[in-house]
């Protein structure tokens, strides 16, 4: 292993030449110009500077780069299907029970899925579609089955969310539910019921979770006098993510409703009794409120413009502010930078302090990160400040890769990589993991970040995983991979960092007990 | 406790008493009561999964193959075909125009990277209702690259997964009797229901071995395409798992008259009687000699073992709840040798036969479920004190939120448990589980008095 970073003294001097702005800005030296440009530092803007390089640039290729092959069929996909997207977003939410219009296998597989991630009971209700149901509808089946979710779980919400077969076989779930209302009897349990059709064939999961969002705002929201509150659409985080994102908003004094929360319900305590549906969840009176909101705080560099957010924006001129997911430096100042201009308050001690160990610490270790080539996959959201990151760190995202088609994946990737590395990282939408593992081993990475689903190919080129994000099943913890902020870059700092050095010192004939 | 349990449901659970045994099964699960069980598609895939030299393309949306991805723990000893999740993903376009073009397209291609020996089309629910003809679409690529194709009508909502296991087994009976039969042994076998999870289906193999047994194919575990094809020339099938391959051994009675016996590999007793009933089979008494031989060595080295785990585990309470029946039977007889009393017993899709025969080897007081959900489980599990709670994945959680030790008896699970060693090892998690200082620490075991009892709402509101 070659101690020494892979990188020519032409490319460094490309890179320290890179013009400050590109650079990780602190706080202090940030271009007052930009700023005013708009009042959301962070995504939107990001989003701009990736609209004019698309345009600028459309379908060119960087130098060195290769061709990710196109097949028919998927191997081993890089996504997820959309209902389940959905599930996770209506577990956020108090009192919530979230129910599939569907075959019962969808549940169960769904259930599966997500329990295996994160060691927490969670209960899908299902309309048990049976083939007879397929032929004639499934408007009984869905009926029975609120009312026997109303029965036993006494939700305050039921979420309902369609399938592939629900949505073929043509359900009509707003007329199927304006029955339903009518019929239960007036003594009887009615928990609001929200729709959300998410057919697996059109969108990944984050479309459902996002969707599901839109639905849940668009079906509480109402218009409301001002307050004080901030909302935050934070997108699919860990809880140990949400549970920072609470400690921040208190930490600055600003009340905030985190749509969904999901770092109590899917991240819960021990306990003596089941509960039929966890404790936590973002309270729907809070939701039904959001309307009134001084502004909205939205993460993700690839929604389209029927986001929550935006919804908020339109419809009740909530100020949206659109970020990049706040991973790593720079992504996490724009995040303290906004919170401040809401707050009227400078950043508290302990995050400037947070953030100061981390410079140090990334100072500590930049030799062993420097130039090493990651490939990075998953939810599109996700990689993008992921690859912000690593570039600000100095590792090459050589590889960034997604199930999702946004159509935007490319540019907000270069967006926030642009001067930082030495190619412009190779970028694909809609892509599996046999397209990634081509790709990749032409690419002769040294690391990969991501979820559990990489680990055969961490595994054939036998080089070290790391794990983010969703789903986590081969390691316990999932729930509590902490990715944002500048606690959340520190761990994931050193867990690469770390990596190396193990790589270095496993591969060394000698293995030095000292770095 | 009740107030858990749905008025529809009252039928499918019995309490082993006074009352005369009679239980509901069989039925499509209660719309909107949170049901363990999967799907049709499930049960096919299950089943033909392990077949590690065929290619299981799913055709259908994503979700289906991606939750199906590498799933079981069923090994092989060679090509590995079986863990990658192969889809057709069909996008709004495909329902709208069918997706007959691209599931053609995408086996060409797949059988030109991968060079199968056979592919399985799986039909997802959606393609039940666009009416893809799958069956002609396998037949054209079949005769294009002149391996067998075979469809497996598997749409999710055409009944729940035994209805699987049927559209998996007609899948593989389409390869039996295609292939050459010469050259097989009097004293042969197909293991039929052995997934190999974790390996099992090797040492099983193994017993039969050094009792002279040859096994001509593995159904499915650690299975190979052309073993299929010839299995119609074994002497006999031995059927283990209550449902998922027997429609095979039927099927391949009644057009090649070949006998079938059932058994169980796991727990001392359902081993030793598997080995016993196929040298029976035979009649052949040095057969018989054989396989007592191999379990006086195995229980020499196991019966010592389990001593110092009975010891530890006496007086314990279990509870189960399975797919299929089967497992529930031995695991009820495993739990007795480590001196511990199954109060509860269930499974997703036990017949009444089944249930008839846990009645009948359970003690009194043992509630008997058929196709239970997390409300019920939890309060069965409350009510009756368990200390260990045997199932799969999505079981887990609900023992361990509630305090309660866990035994993975999954298709996922990554231990042996089948065989002599697997009792060991059956003995050695429950053990490693149920023992764990852990449990001191759980609410469930905290005295009321402590200040620091993990209370719902002190806890929430602390965050």
């Amino acid at each position: 292993m070659n101690p020494t970073p892979d990188i020519s003294h032409e490319n460094n001097i490309e890179f320290l030449a890179t013009p400050p702005k590109n650079r990780t800005r602190l706080k202090g030296d940030e271009d007052p110009k930009q700023r005013s440009e708009s009042d959301t530092p962070g995504g939107k803007q990001v989003d701009n500077e990736a609209g004019k390089r698309a345009g600028e640039t459309p379908g060119s290729l960087p130098r060195g780069r290769g061709q990710m092959p196109k097949y028919v069929s998927t191997t081993n996909a890089c996504k997820l299907c959309k209902p389940l997207g959905a599930c996770l977003a209506f577990r956020g939410i108090e009192g919530t029970v979230p129910y599939l219009h569907g075959s019962q296998g969808c549940a169960t597989y769904m259930r599966r899925y997500i329990i295996s991630h994160f060691n927490e009971p969670i209960d899908i209700a299902s309309s048990s579609l049976g083939e007879k149901n397929a032929i004639y509808g499934g408007g009984a089946n869905l009926k029975q089955g609120l009312k026997n979710v109303s029965d036993k779980y006494h939700p305050q919400l039921v979420g309902i969310a369609t399938t592939c077969l629900t949505e073929t076989i043509g359900d009509d779930l707003k007329m199927i539910i304006f029955e339903y209302k009518k019929e239960v009897p007036t003594d009887q349990p009615l928990p609001t019921l929200i729709t959300v059709s998410t057919p697996s064939y059109a969108g990944t999961h984050m479309e459902g979770f996002h969707a599901a969002i839109l639905s849940v705002l668009s079906s509480l929201c109402e218009k409301t006098p001002a307050h004080d509150r901030i909302n935050i659409l934070p997108g699919f985080l860990s809880p140990a993510d949400l549970r920072l994102l609470k400690e921040i908003m208190t930490a600055f004094a600003l009340p905030a409703t985190i749509l969904p929360d999901i770092s109590d319900t899917l991240d819960g305590p021990a306990l003596d009794e089941y509960q039929m549906i966890p404790a936590g969840g973002t309270p729907l009176a809070e939701i039904r409120k959001m309307g009134g909101a001084r502004a909205t705080i939205e993460f993700g560099s690839t929604l389209d413009q029927k986001s929550g957010g935006k919804y908020l924006e339109q419809t009740f001129e909530v100020a949206n502010h659109r970020l990049t997911m706040p991973i790593g430096i720079k992504a996490t100042d724009r995040f303290f930078e906004l919170l401040e201009n809401l707050s009227g308050e400078n950043t508290p001690a302990r995050y400037l302090g947070a953030r100061g160990r981390l410079i140090d610490g990334l100072v500590d270790g930049h030799k062993y990160v420097f130039g090493k080539r990651a490939v990075l996959y998953g939810e599109e959201d996700l990689v993008v400040a992921l690859a912000g990151f690593l570039a600000e760190i100095g590792v090459q995202p050589v590889l960034c890769a997604s199930g999702g088609k946004s159509g935007k994946f490319q540019a907000t990737v270069a967006a926030v990589t642009d001067g930082l590395c030495e190619d412009a990282p190779e970028t694909y939408e809609d892509c599996d993991f046999h397209e990634i593992a081509e790709r990749a081993e032409a690419l002769a990475p040294d690391l990969i970040i991501g979820h559990s689903k990489g680990y055969q190919l961490a595994r054939k080129l036998a080089i070290p995983l790391i794990r983010v994000g969703f789903p986590i099943h081969d390691r316990i913890g999932g729930q509590r991979i902490l990715h944002i902020g500048y606690e959340g870059a520190q761990q994931l700092f050193d867990q690469i960092a770390n990596a190396m050095i193990q790589v270095k010192q496993d591969r060394s004939p000698v293995g030095y007990s000292y770095m | 406790m009740t107030t858990r349990i749905y008025q529809e449901r009252q039928g499918q659970i019995h309490r082993k008493g006074k009352k005369p045994f009679a239980l509901e099964c069989d039925k499509e699960s209660l719309a909107g009561a949170v049901s363990q069980r999967a799907c049709v598609f499930c049960g096919s895939r299950v089943v033909l999964y392990p077949i590690a030299d065929a290619v299981h393309l799913v055709h259908g949306p994503i979700g289906c193959a991606v939750y199906t991805w590498d799933i079981r723990g069923a090994l092989s000893s060679g090509p590995e075909l079986h863990r990658l999740s192969f889809s057709t993903d069909l996008q709004e376009k495909d329902v709208i125009f069918g997706g007959e073009k691209k599931l053609h397209a995408a086996l060409i291609e797949l059988i030109d990277r991968y060079q199968p020996k056979a592919a399985f089309v799986y039909s997802t629910c959606i393609v039940g209702i666009i009416g893809d003809d799958l069956e002609a679409v396998c037949k054209t690529v079949a005769a294009e690259t002149g391996i067998p194709v075979l469809p497996v009508q598997s749409e999710g909502f055409k009944g729940n997964k035994r209805a699987g296991y049927e559209a998996a087994c007609n899948a593989m009976f389409r390869l039996v009797g295609t292939g050459d039969i010469s050259n097989i042994s009097r004293h042969s076998i197909n293991i039929l229901g052995d997934f190999n999870l974790a390996g099992e289906i090797w040492l099983i193999r193994e017993y039969f071995n050094r009792m002279g047994v040859e096994v001509v194919a593995n159904i499915t575990g650690d299975g190979r395409v052309d073993d299929i094809k010839r299995c119609h020339g074994a002497a006999l099938n031995v059927v283990q798992c209550s449902g998922a391959t027997m429609t095979l051994a039927n099927l391949i009675k009644e057009k090649y008259g070949t006998p079938v016996i059932r058994v169980s590999y796991f727990g001392i007793e359902d081993m030793a009687e598997s080995l016993y009933a196929v040298a029976n089979h035979f009649k052949d008494p040095e057969m018989l000699a054989k396989a007592k031989e191999i379990v006086r060595q195995e229980l020499e080295i196991l019966l010592p073992t389990l001593k110092k785990y009975r010891a530890a585990l006496t007086g314990k309470k279990a509870a189960i709840y399975v797919g299929g029946a089967f497992k529930a039977f031995s695991l009820v007889k495993a739990f007795r040798h480590l001196g511990m009393q199954v109060v509860m017993v269930g499974s997703q899709t036990g017949t009444k036969e089944d249930y008839q025969e846990l009645q009948e080897i359970t003690d009194e007081g043992t509630i008997i479920v058929d196709d239970s959900n997390p409300l019920e489980l939890s309060s069965f599990l409350q009510e009756k004190e368990v200390d260990i709670f045997v199932g799969g994945v999505k079981e887990r959680p609900i023992a361990y939120k509630l305090g309660i030790a866990f035994c993975d008896h999954n298709h996922e699970r990554k231990e042996m448990l089948a065989g002599f060693t697997g009792m060991m090892n059956f003995a050695k998690e429950v053990y490693g589980s149920v023992m764990s200082p852990v449990w001191k620490l759980v609410p469930r075991k905290q005295p009321q008095s402590t200040q620091l009892r993990a209370s719902v709402p002190a806890c929430i509101a602390g965050l």
